[in-house]
C-alpha cells in the first residue's frame, strides 16, 4: 500500500496531483467504523531471531535474549519483549486495515495489558473490535474510533489486550480530494 | 534495582535521553508501522505531525530501552557496593499512554520516571505493585510522551 503511494508521489513529482490522489488509496473512512467486531487478522509467525533482534535493540533483559537465563526467570523460557508484541500488533493492524484507512494517527493507549508471554514460533492472531466511534468536537472533519485489540497465540491463549483510539477522516473530508 | 521498601511515592529519576534520527525512525516504521508520515519526509510534512515523525511504538520502545539501561546501571552499582540486588518481575501493562506531541527526526527526548502509587499484592504478598509515570520531553522542553506503567517489585524480606 505504501509503496503504491510512493510510486504515485514520485511520478507526480510531489505536486498537487499526488496530494489529491492519496485519498482514493485510503478507502476506509470514519463512517466505515461501527461499534462491533471489525475483524480477525493474522496469523503472524514470530521467530526466535526476531525476538532477539528486537530485544537487543530495545529491551535487552536476559529473559528476552538468553534461553538459559529465561528458563530461570518468572517467564519460564525465552519470551519476546512486551514492546515487541505491541509493535507486532501495530503492524498487524496496519496490514489488516489501518494501511487502507484515512488515519491521522493515534493520541495514545487507554490501557494495555500483557497477559502471557509470547514465545519463539508463536503464530499470533489479532481480534479487533470497535468499542466506540464518535465525531471529534475539536476537529469535526475527523472522528475518533476506539479499538480494542486482543492478540492470541495458536492455542487461543490471550497474550495482550489493548484499548486505543485512532483519529480517522470523515467521508466528506476524504471526498474533497477525488482523483480524475 | 531497588526493593519495594526502598521506594516512595513521589520519587523521581532521570532515566536518560535519546536522539531520534531519520534513518532510525524509518527503520522502525518499515518493520512495524509503515504509515507514510513515519516513512517519508514529504508525507510527514503534509500530515498533522508537520514532519517525519517517529511511530508512537518506537517512542515507547525507546523509553523501555532507557529504563532497562538505567536499571542495569543501578543494579551493577548496587552489586559493586555489595548490596543485594532486587530482580523486578515482568510488567503486567500500562495505562494512560499519551503521545502528546510528535517526535520528529532530529529530536532528542529526555525521559523521567516518577512513582505515583504503591501497594502490596494481595494475591502474592511477597511482591509489591507500583505505578510509575514515565514521561518524555523534547529539547525545547515540550512534553511529548507520558504513560503510567505498572511493575511488580520484590519485597526485601520475601523469600530471602
Amino acid at each position: 500500500m505504501h509503496m503504491d503511494r510512493v510510486e504515485i508521489a514520485t511520478k507526480c513529482g510531489h505536486n498537487q496531483a499526488s496530494r489529491k490522489m492519496s485519498p482514493i488509496m485510503k478507502s476506509l473512512v470514519f463512517e466505515d467504523f461501527k461499534p462491533g467486531p471489525l475483524g480477525r487478522f493474522g496469523p503472524r509467525h514470530v521467530t526466535a531471531e526476531e525476538i532477539r533482534a528486537f530485544a537487543t535493540e530495545f529491551d535487552p533483559q536476559p529473559m528476552h535474549l538468553d534461553e538459559e537465563a529465561a528458563s530461570r526467570s518468572l517467564l519460564k523460557g525465552l519470551a519476546g519483549s512486551g514492546w515487541h508484541l505491541c509493535s507486532i500488533i501495530m503492524r498487524m493492524m496496519f496490514d489488516g486495515f489501518i494501511g487502507r484507512t484515512a488515519s491521522l494517527g493515534s493520541p495514545g493507549v487507554n490501557e494495555l495489558r500483557w497477559l502471557a508471554p509470547f514465545r519463539p514460533g508463536d503464530d499470533i492472531t489479532l481480534d479487533v473490535e470497535v468499542t466506540e466511534a464518535r465525531v471529534s468536537r475539536s476537529r469535526p472533519t475527523t472522528g475518533i474510533v476506539t479499538l480494542k485489540a486482543v492478540a492470541s497465540n495458536a492455542s487461543g491463549q490471550a497474550l495482550c489486550e489493548m484499548v486505543s483510539p485512532i483519529i480517522v477522516r470523515r467521508r466528506d473530508e476524504a471526498a474533497t480530494g477525488e482523483a480524475p | 534495582m531497588n526493593f519495594f521498601e526502598d521506594i516512595e511515592v513521589g520519587q523521581r529519576r532521570e532515566i536518560g535521553s535519546f536522539t531520534f534520527t531519520a534513518d532510525g525512525i524509518k527503520a522502525f516504521a518499515v518493520k512495524f508501522d509503515p504509515q507514510p508520515f513515519h516513512l517519508d519526509e514529504e508525507a510527514g510534512r503534509k500530515s498533522l505531525f508537520g514532519g517525519l515523525a517517529a511511530s508512537g511504538w518506537h517512542v515507547g520502545s525507546v523509553c523501555m530501552k532507557l529504563l532497562v539501561a538505567d536499571g542495569q546501571r543501578r543494579a551493577s552499582e548496587a552489586a559493586a557496593r555489595g548490596e543485594k540486588v532486587a530482580v523486578w518481575g515482568p510488567s503486567p501493562g500500562f495505562r494512560e499512554l499519551r503521545w502528546i506531541r510528535p517526535v520528529l527526526a532530529g529530536d532528542t527526548i529526555s525521559f523521567i520516571g516518577e512513582i505515583e502509587s504503591m501497594r502490596i499484592s494481595s494475591s502474592r504478598p511477597q511482591w509489591g505493585i507500583l505505578e510509575a509515570r514515565n514521561a518524555g520531553t523534547n529539547q525545547k522542553g515540550e512534553p511529548v510522551f507520558s504513560m503510567l506503567s505498572t511493575a511488580f517489585v520484590p519485597r526485601r524480606n520475601a523469600g530471602a
